[in-house]
């Protein structure tokens, strides 16, 4: 009795291991991931280390910089992790990193811990970003005003045909509170609350997902995840967005990024503590480098604009 | 001496002996309390985090470099946050209020009965599947299934609540929601019928398993009495046996509940997570345990909002505490009535 119990766990057992070494055989050896992605705390930094927290928009590419760098500089060890862009604030006040990345700014709550605790917070952007405002292709609406977005969802809007557009009730999808593209959405397009009927999708591949099967959905995304390399991807519509009644809609593209035209547009920040020291700064420095740049926009992200690279410039102690 | 004497449990007793019989008897009580203070903490730290939801505030934080132009032109929550700051949450408002919104633009609320509403009615739906398939599953198992086949199909159900539950969520994005959305005729299936389902696959185990235990618990003399009447299997399980072990199996239903209202992860990622109130099963809902999982990640230490995501965790606890002890008392009087 004891021994068909015995035989069945056991055959089970062997019978999930064929099938996992069935399916491995069929895939490629995983690459060797270089560089550190889960960094041990340590409050005791080394000098030529570097840790990086926060935004997880921001983690692929700021990983891409520091593994471009590393390369140059094997004597630098630059570690980074996600958690939110609130995350890596925290930890910048905590004192246990030295860049903090985040997709917002600083809020006034923040900044006041931050007194407290002696720290400076400074600002440094080195990429741009747009929020794209997506639907189902067969959705004919050509365009959206801020406000009109703003009124979809903060569910002020219930069918399409208020916005102008088909008559289907609109179905909302956005991201989870914990994202920084949520906070911004919130302040900078509903300036006000989202309607509690917004379905809050684990991330953005998660929105586009949705979208691409519901013909009332609309949802807001990183440019990146529906235009990699600058093509928008299949099974969605990207809308143009016009900045108030009566202007142009923009659609997003490197020079309405750049010229902020596009009217939602945030900056990549990242915190630190005072001016960089050394080490900092040539990692800063190399960011925002032709180089540094053409990795941002590999990523699907746009480059810093003139006025903010020039802000930036003055963190570090010197032309890049 | 008898022979019995001479195995390794009846050696002579010496100061040594003595020494080492104490100190496993130390090492094993202090095992079992173990379980005991660790639920202890938990409760004290619960119920700590919770009193300070409705009773410690934040203070305002003052002008923080701002100036004045820029302080106005805060979102209103914000603003308060630097001149007012934030009071703390009032009962009224906590079991009185259907809006969750501690992040909230222009006005914080911290009401939770939309999440309330969400959890009793995914765990309930997974009951109602759960329930019939599982007790049916074991009358089976334990009344008319071969020997061959029990001993086959018990460890395989068993199998199944080793699976971890991200692997089930992720199940129910990728195979159930699609499937759903198209039974329905709508254009997703995030929704809390997606969630209960998952769920219902999720507290099969348990509910079989104790269940058949308690099934195969009726005394044999039961059953034979029935077929001395001249009652057939069908009969006597459905009048004789079932009822009888009706306490166990209720007990099973329970501990299943339990597991259903605390799951976390299948929840998140297959019910949709809207936070409104909940009007029908095809709705997206989002749940107490999702609620705490997506926001205690990014709220910042100490602050009214993280006290309360703790507040909502002990009326989770309070929840599968009241499950439990029901079960408890429920197994425990199946039990004397077969000792």
């Amino acid at each position: 009795m004891k021994d068909i119990r015995k035989a069945t766990v056991l055959g089970f057992f062997i019978l999930a291991l064929g099938i996992g070494v069935a399916c491995s055989k069929a895939e490629p050896p995983a690459p060797v991931q270089a560089g550190e992605s889960q960094a041990a705390p340590a409050p005791k930094l080394e000098p030529k280390a570097i840790q990086i927290r926060g935004s997880d928009s921001e983690l692929n590419v700021v990983q891409a910089l520091a593994e471009a760098y590393m390369k140059q500089n094997p004597n630098v060890r630059i570690a980074v992790t996600g958690g939110g862009s609130g995350t890596g604030i925290a930890a910048l006040l905590n004192k246990t990193v030295d860049i903090a990345n985040s997709s917002r700014n600083i809020k006034p709550a923040e900044q006041a811990t931050a007194q407290a605790q002696g720290v400076q917070p400074v600002r440094f952007v080195f990429s741009m970003d747009a929020i794209a405002v997506i639907v189902h292709p067969e959705n004919k609406l050509a365009s959206l005003t801020i406000e009109q977005a703003g009124q979809i969802f903060r569910g002020e809007f219930k069918n399409w045909k208020e916005a102008k557009g088909p008559n289907l009730p609109i179905t909302r999808y956005g991201r989870q509170s914990n994202s920084g593209t949520y906070e911004f959405f919130k302040e900078h397009v509903l300036k006000g609350d989202f309607s509690s009927d917004v379905r809050e999708m684990n991330g953005n591949a998660q929105i586009v997902e949705s979208v691409k099967q519901d013909k009332g959905g609309i949802g807001y995304v990183a440019a990146g995840y529906v235009l990699p390399n600058g093509k928008p991807i299949d099974g969605v519509r990207i809308l143009a967005m016009s900045p108030e009644q009566g202007k142009d809609p923009v659609a997003i593209a490197p020079d309405t990024v750049a010229n902020m035209t596009y009217p939602i547009v945030r900056s990549f920040n990242q915190y630190l503590n005072g001016k960089p020291n050394a080490v900092l700064d040539g990692f800063l420095k190399f960011e925002l480098s032709p180089q540094g740049q053409k990795i941002v926009t590999e990523q699907g992200f746009f480059p810093v604009t003139p006025e903010l690279r020039a802000m930036s410039e003055q963190v570090c102690s010197g032309a890049p | 001496m008898t022979d019995a004497c001479r195995s390794a449990f009846c050696r002579r007793s010496t100061p040594y002996t003595r020494f080492r019989e104490r100190l496993m008897h130390g090492l094993f009580g202090l095992a079992g309390l173990s379980a005991v203070l660790i639920l202890l903490g938990i409760f004290i730290l619960l119920a700590i985090m919770t009193a300070k939801a409705f009773t410690q505030g934040e203070p305002p934080l003052g002008s923080a470099g701002l100036t004045a132009r820029e302080i106005s032109e805060l979102p209103p929550t914000e603003r308060e946050m630097l001149t007012i700051g934030v009071r703390p949450i009032s009962t009224s408002n906590f079991l009185g209020s259907a809006v969750w919104n501690p992040t909230s633009y222009v006005k914080r609320s911290y009401g939770i009965l939309a999440m309330l509403a969400s959890t009793l009615m995914v765990t309930l739906l997974a009951l109602l599947l759960a329930v019939p398939i599982g007790v049916g599953a074991a009358a089976y198992l334990s009344e008319f299934a071969p020997h061959r086949v029990r001993e086959v199909v018990k460890p395989l159900i068993e199998i199944l609540a080793g699976i971890p539950s991200v692997v089930v969520g992720f199940l129910g994005i990728v195979v159930l929601g699609p499937i759903l959305a198209r039974i329905f005729g709508m254009p997703n299936g995030l929704n809390a019928v997606n969630g209960g389902v998952l769920l219902a696959i999720m507290s099969l185990p348990t509910i079989v398993s104790v269940s058949e235990d308690a099934l195969k618990a009726v005394p044999r003399s039961y059953r034979e009495a029935s077929y001395a009447l001249g009652a057939n299997r069908l009969l006597t399980t459905l009048r004789v046996v079932v009822p009888s072990a009706l306490s166990g199996i209720i007990a099973a239903v329970m501990l299943g509940m339990g597991r259903a209202i605390g799951e976390t992860m299948t929840v998140l990622m297959a019910t949709g997570n809207a936070s409104a109130f909940p009007h029908g099963l095809l709705d997206s809902v989002r749940t107490l345990t999702a609620t705490i999982a997506i926001e205690l990640g990014e709220v910042p230490f100490g602050t009214v909002h993280y006290h309360a995501l703790f507040a909502v965790g002990f009326v989770l606890f309070v929840l599968t505490l009241v499950v439990n002890v029901i079960s408890d008392v429920v197994l425990h009087r199946h039990q004397a009535r077969y000792s």
